[in-house]
């Protein structure tokens, strides 16, 4: 027998050439690149040329010099987004047509088989993509003679990488979770949406002219694309792969996992409380320390940036503060059942958007979420400073009654949404995504009903009956 | 062989799978020693592909453990894998390619030198009738052509262990008889093959022996001869004379215990055939009865199969 252990890379290309060969085998994926690649980028270098001679009868140069560089990342773009459907086709594909145990069966490792996939589908749309920028760059140089900034031009051909790497990466996840490609492009939508989302953004700050923001665009791709390889190894191995039959709805298993999660061992309530206080707790300590640093950078950030939008000193007057605290209180019905109903349930809610932005983006977007309203605390302890008040005293008349309350329940809530994201990203051996995401959804609704809900509650009658009346009463000094 | 002990190519202890709570593979203990075939014979979802994806060190057991070539499933993997060669369930070939060139991806991957593959795709192709197709794309092809070239993608890099996962599903009775005799060619001293079927006839023409698997557990486990003896009981002689059969059925001797009879036939049961035999066959011709023909009751595997099951599950 002549064999041996094919030596890494050798192996992955192995993988990776059969699969492009494939691909340029396959006419829907082949039409759609050459059309991308040549017929796409003339019909934007034609679209900018008549932008700019349209702009320019009306003074309006700086839409063109806006328009170009937009279009330039549009080019890019296109073509890539054939890299989620030949991924999906490669990972999915592959389990549905029952092709890939052959493979499964050689001694190729789980990791060659994923990155020689990944690189498969990649290669093709990121080399249209590259193309298609040549092509566009070339007509608008021979057209109009205009060439692009080196950084600019950099910061393209970077975002469009980083954006094929992350919704291949993406892709390799889901397809992890499906045994059909139907069912993969039904749930390809948890990267359509994001990715849509994240190009307007892009265009937005193209033509607004920040470019520098376009190197944290970049920065923060790869940082996701680093998450997406991690789960994607963990998900794409044998085992997961031929162990476990996805599609299947199965209520009941759905209902086992999150009970696990959310009872643990406990029989009694008592045991279900001493449980989450002498478990979930110190589980959830590193959340816990990340969700404090954040609202304590939330809280500096906001208190920096007083100094540079300066809000008019007399608003921090105490008999514009008195009046205005009076004003609210007759509005919003504070000192009143009503309004302690009314502040609950505003920040249950906003807790409850906060989870459900969290549980797409890893916990990131409830980060920042829980970190404006401190932040918009700090601007505006900030600005009392700069009024010459005391700004402790603002804290402590306005915040601090209540928040010493409500901060912990918003540092716990964000630590179990973290928690709920991290689930996700550290997977334990042998378990799946599912499984895995269902028991922490369970800990987090152990955590929020446990401890968040009842500290939200109180913190809310705090706010409407004791804290007012704290404000008042420290106000009445002036600042 | 070390010490005078054959040295198992498989060799499995308490293997177990479970996929939550479903127990897949339960405590199966397996040996397969150079030059042998095994069986795996069951129903549907009995654990056959479970067990030979263990045993191809696709899956890891949940309990207990496979040694191929005396390399542990779990620890040496890759190396398990290289001496395994595995025809899977479902053929899984990739439509847009030539037989040549599905054969070579799965050479490169073996790390074979390129004129030993083409050497060898050629080879496997004649042997299996696929030499005039080779311009067609994998697409075109039948199901038994399919079924055939997987085979010959197992077999490309000379493996030491060939797990076989119903090779002849799905092929016409030419097709099938043509593997079937291949199989057959390819036991050699050194090379042990695992055949999972449900296809008795294929069981017992191909294995030295058969292990019946069902929910997870190897049930009975034997040379086809010795799960006859065990499950149906001692081989059953049937004698016929020319005439009638009066008398004869109280010359039986010592040993023969009657089963049956008809007009000029009886049926006696043997544990020691070779000893009661020839007492019949002395003892009809002293009495002057004429004996046309004695021979054994042909029972099959099946009769095997559905008696384990059976026995298996009463209700």
């Amino acid at each position: 027998m002549i064999s041996g252990e094919p030596s890494w890379l050798p192996g992955t290309l192995t993988v990776a050439r059969r699969e492009i060969r494939d691909q340029l085998r396959d006419w829907r994926i082949l039409a759609p690149i050459i059309l991308l690649t040549l017929f796409f980028p003339v019909l934007m270098n034609f679209t900018a040329n008549q932008a700019v001679q349209f702009v320019e009868q009306y003074g309006a140069e700086i839409i063109a010099d806006r328009l170009i560089p937009f279009l330039l990342m549009v080019v890019g773009f296109f073509p890539i987004s054939i890299s989620l459907v030949i991924a999906l086709e490669s990972f999915a594909g592959e389990r549905e047509r029952l092709s890939l145990e052959p493979l499964l069966a050689t001694p190729l490792t789980d990791g060659q088989l994923y990155f020689g996939k990944i690189i498969a589908s990649m290669l093709a749309p990121l080399g249209a993509a590259y193309l298609g920028i040549f092509v566009y760059l070339a007509g608008l140089f021979w057209r109009l003679g205009w060439q692009p900034p080196v950084g600019l031009l950099v910061q393209v051909v970077l975002l469009t990488t980083a954006q094929s790497i992350v919704m291949v990466t993406g892709a390799v996840v889901i397809s992890s979770q499906t045994t059909s490609v139907r069912a993969a492009n039904l749930l390809a939508s948890f990267i359509i949406v994001p990715v849509s989302q994240l190009i307007i953004g892009e265009s937005l700050i193209m033509f607004w002219g920040r470019y520098g923001v376009l190197w944290w665009i970049v920065a923060a791709l790869v940082l996701v694309a680093i998450v997406l390889i991690r789960m994607g190894l963990h998900l794409f191995n044998r085992e997961q792969l031929l162990g476990r039959d996805f599609d299947d709805f199965d209520l009941k298993w759905v209902k086992n996992s999150f009970w696990t999660g959310f009872r643990g061992r406990a029989e009694t309530l008592s045991g279900w409380y001493r449980e989450l206080l002498g478990q979930t707790l110190p589980q959830s300590r590193g959340s816990i320390l990340i969700m404090i640093l954040a609202l304590l950078v939330a809280y500096w950030v906001g208190f920096r940036a007083a100094s540079d939008y300066v809000l008019p000193g007399d608003l921090f007057q105490a008999d514009r503060l008195q009046a205005a605290l009076g004003e609210e209180l007759s509005s919003f019905g504070l000192l009143t059942a009503r309004g302690w109903l009314w502040v609950a349930w505003n920040n249950i809610r906003a807790l409850g958007l906060a989870s459900l932005l969290g549980a797409f983006t890893f916990g990131v977007a409830a980060v920042v979420l829980l970190m404006t309203p401190v932040g918009i605390v700090g601007y505006f302890a900030g600005n009392f400073a700069l009024a010459g008040g005391d700004s402790a005293r603002i804290l402590g008349g306005l915040v601090l009654p209540h928040g010493l309350l409500e901060i912990p329940a918003a540092i716990l809530a964000g630590a179990a949404i973290l928690q709920l994201g991290l689930a996700a990203l550290s997977l334990p051996k042998g378990s799946s995504l599912g499984a895995s995401w269902l028991e922490a959804l369970g800990k987090w609704a152990r955590l929020n009903l446990g401890l968040v809900l009842p500290l939200i509650l109180l913190a809310a009658a705090i706010e409407v009956f004791i804290t007012p009346r704290v404000a008042m009463a420290l106000l009445a000094g002036g600042p | 062989m070390r010490g005078g002990a054959m040295i198992p190519l498989i060799e499995t202890f308490e293997l177990g799978k479970r996929f939550g709570e479903l127990v897949a593979v339960d405590q199966v203990n397996l040996r397969v020693n150079p030059g042998e075939v095994l069986a795996l014979l069951g129903p549907n979802g009995a654990g056959k592909t479970t067990t030979i994806r263990m045993l191809a060190s696709i899956l890891g057991p949940s309990h207990g453990w496979v040694r191929i070539v005396g390399l542990d499933t779990v620890a040496q993997a890759s190396q398990v894998r290289r001496q395994v060669g595995m025809l899977t369930e479902h053929h899984g070939l990739y439509t847009r390619m030539k037989s040549m060139e599905y054969l070579a991806f799965f050479g490169e991957i073996y790390r074979l030198p390129t004129d030993l593959i083409t050497q060898r795709a050629l080879g496997l192709l004649d042997r299996f009738g696929l030499s005039e197709a080779v311009d067609l794309r994998l697409g075109a092809y039948s199901k038994g052509m399919r079924q055939k070239l997987a085979m010959a993608r197992a077999l490309l890099h000379d493996p030491t262990v060939l797990l076989l996962d119903e090779p002849t599903s799905a092929m016409d009775p030419e097709s099938a008889r043509l593997v079937r005799e291949s199989i057959r060619g390819l036991r050699s001293g050194n090379r042990a093959i695992v055949v999972c079927t449900h296809n008795l006839y294929e069981a017992e023409t191909l294995a030295d022996r058969i292990a019946v698997i069902r929910k997870g557990k190897v049930v009975a486990h034997g040379s086809p001869e010795d799960l006859k003896r065990e499950f149906l009981g001692n081989p059953i002689m049937e004698l016929r004379v020319a005439g009638s059969l009066d008398g004869a059925v109280r010359l039986l001797p010592d040993g023969a215990v009657l089963r049956e009879t008809g007009s000029n036939w009886l049926r006696f049961q043997s544990e020691d055939p070779q000893t009661v035999n020839p007492a019949v066959v002395r003892a009809m011709g002293m009495a002057g009865i004429e004996i046309v023909t004695l021979s054994e009751i042909g029972r099959s595997l099946e009769d095997v199969y559905l008696s384990v099951m059976q026995s298996e599950n009463p209700n």
